[in-house]
């Protein structure tokens, strides 16, 4: 870029020839390469010590390649690892985390389809408030409404149980998917509500027959959102579940952090990938749709 | 987020024509149900609960015995607190700092037209994808001083090469911070390129005809224009830092001692290990406070002047 600066006319005459190893191409080139490696090593990390034995791994080398790979610790993390007194692994943690998630991601979703489609079509007085406070309740730290809900949770039974986290998913995903939904809603042109009208729909028949057909593209990016993010939460999980029902990131924890018997840094890291592999499987197949997720996700923090 | 404020759209639903206004748009005030529980009972109801019940002594119980400001004298005279304060400052001012750099740098870089963008993208944001404490675990893996980065530098040959910051009182939670950083710039990274590539190509054109160099114009011409994704920015990395817990749990469990503890934490223990709600109860006020504090004049550079909808 130097010799633009020098000499501005030049480039007013019509493309210029691209060089590939221009200077400022090197830098940037060379720059970016250098912060992928900050971002790759970890996950590099990862892989070559959960396929090392614990011997391989006592030589010290954390970024060579594994000389004898070995399953091993893949299978002890899935099917024996330790918390406490259960030795099942992390396959219960797993299975906990596909029972809370998939009925928290449908019901999420679907309470916040409808919610946003009575504020962006059936406006009633008051809606928007009440809508406003949903939003300002997003900025709210959890840390000040978690002993309510405890207290919530034990008057409908629901305490400790994989029902009582999935209610509190709903609650707390409601405020960004609301609004995704609601903005969504909006969007689209009115004429066509108002056909529906016409035509003697009610508020129940224009959403399953028109609306909710048509916020496919935005289902997905709500699917997204809520699948890693009720998939990476820790704090709900510890708190409003008991050990049966600890979804995989709380089991996670306790297995790594555990602080009886040798530490097996191999079975630890196979088991960190095990509990990453989901989120990271959608981010990898989802690509760009990721992208408009945690956009909108972001707000949530 | 700016549609929140927008004024609401003009689509006033078909009146019914009913004569009982409580009536009219029945099913949708039916459907709104859920919300309007969560926001008045769960948000609302819940935050003042918390607030009411930090001027008590409550134990392992909630109680009504009010007794003033004792919880929060007692909270800001606890070293654990204070420690936690310090943390807390520390790694929200570099992580704020370091996160914009290089989320900017990072989407300038991108900016420059450049091959495999989308492969370097997806490389800077997969950490995002990421949990907190699978984020924390591998760091703690990488800074383990006996096998980690520490050691295989040792083996190197540099003997004397000492990079232990998790066992470290002093250090640790800049360890944190090198994690934190890792998991969250990434996202910082798209908010600024999306920014970026809503930028006028007429802005380019002309910082070339003036003879303005690349990163000058960046600097000094695109960064100001971009006030408003840089305000957002601000906020999400905020609003992240007062949550940050289950990165300290993962990496250092609070340790070495109560060294690495956040506020987050302390509520947390608390409220549900140590059996002191009234003391939790104090500990997140302020937390919620601190929240208010940054969000005001947010809130105000965001929304002032302009009626919200």
């Amino acid at each position: 870029m130097a010799d633009t600066i020098l000499n501005p006319v030049a480039e007013a005459r019509g493309p210029r020839p691209k060089k590939a190893f221009s200077r400022a191409n090197i830098f940037i080139y060379g720059t970016l390469l250098l912060v992928s490696v900050y971002y790759l090593l970890p996950l590099y990390v990862m892989i070559v010590t959960s396929f090392k034995g614990m011997p391989e791994i006592r030589l010290g080398n954390v970024f060579g390649p594994p000389l004898e790979p070995t399953f091993q610790p893949w299978v002890k993390a899935w099917a024996e690892a330790c918390t406490g007194i259960n030795c099942d692994g992390l396959s219960r943690g797993f299975s906990n985390s596909v029972k809370i998630l998939i009925p928290s991601v449908t019901l999420s979703i679907l309470i916040a389809s409808v919610n946003g489609y009575a504020l962006a079509n059936w406006k009633f007085k008051g809606s928007e408030t009440f809508f406003t406070i949903l939003i300002i309740g997003a900025f709210i730290p959890y840390q000040t409404m978690l002993y309510p809900i405890v207290i919530m949770l034990r008057e409908i039974k629901l305490m400790g149980s994989i029902w009582g986290l999935v209610l509190v998913h709903t609650v707390f995903g409601m405020p960004i998917l609301t609004l995704l939904f609601r903005n969504y809603f909006t969007s689209i042109p009115d004429e066509l509500f108002k056909a529906a009208r016409v035509d003697g729909a009610g508020f129940w028949g224009i959403y399953f027959k028109i609306m909710l057909p048509m916020s496919l593209p935005i289902i997905v990016v709500a699917i997204i959102l809520q699948v890693t993010g009720i998939w990476n939460d820790f704090l709900f999980g510890v708190i409003y579940t008991k050990p049966d029902t600890y979804p995989m990131t709380v089991q996670l924890n306790n297995i790594v952090n555990s602080v009886q018997g040798v530490k097996e840094y191999n079975v630890n890291m196979a088991a960190t990938l095990l509990t990453g592999l989901v989120p990271l499987v959608i981010y990898f197949i989802s690509g760009k749709l990721f992208v408009r997720g945690i956009a909108a996700g972001a707000v949530k923090g | 987020m700016s549609a929140t404020t927008e004024p609401s759209a003009a689509r006033d639903p078909a009146p019914d024509g009913k004569p009982n206004p409580l009536f009219r748009n029945l099913s949708a005030k039916f459907a709104s149900i859920p919300m309007i529980i969560t926001a008045l009972v769960v948000f609302v109801g819940g935050t003042i609960w918390t607030i009411v019940y930090s001027f008590t002594n409550s134990k392992l119980l909630p109680r009504t015995n009010f007794v003033g400001f004792d919880q929060y004298e007692r909270l800001w005279s606890t070293r654990r607190w204070m420690v936690s304060i310090e943390n807390l400052a520390i790694y929200g001012i570099c992580s704020l700092i370091l996160t914009l750099v290089i989320g900017f740098t990072l989407a300038a870089l991108l900016d420059r037209k450049i091959r495999f963008e989308n492969t370097f993208r997806t490389i800077f944001l997969y950490p995002f994808a990421l949990s907190f404490i699978v984020t924390g675990l591998t760091w703690q893996w990488i800074l383990n001083p006996d096998f980690g980065l520490q050691n295989v530098v040792r083996n190197w040959g540099w003997e004397s090469f000492t990079f232990n910051p998790l066992n470290d009182p002093d250090t640790v939670i800049y360890g944190i911070l090198i994690a934190g950083i890792w998991q969250g710039s990434g996202l910082i990274m798209c908010i600024m390129l999306a920014g970026l590539r809503g930028i006028d190509e007429d802005i380019w054109k002309a910082a070339r005809v003036d003879g303005i160099g690349t990163v000058k114009t960046y600097l000094r011409i695109i960064l100001p224009m971009m006030r408003p994704v840089i305000i957002t920015s601000l906020v999400l990395i905020a609003s992240g830092i007062i949550k940050l817990y289950d990165l300290v749990v993962a990496q250092t469990n609070g340790g070495p001692g109560i060294a690495s503890e956040v506020p987050a934490k302390y509520v947390i223990n608390y409220m549900f290990r140590a059996q002191n709600l009234g003391q939790g109860f104090a500990a997140s006020t302020m937390m919620l406070l601190s929240v208010i504090i940054i969000l005001i004049p947010w809130a105000y550079l965001e929304f002032g002047g302009r009626k919200r909808g």
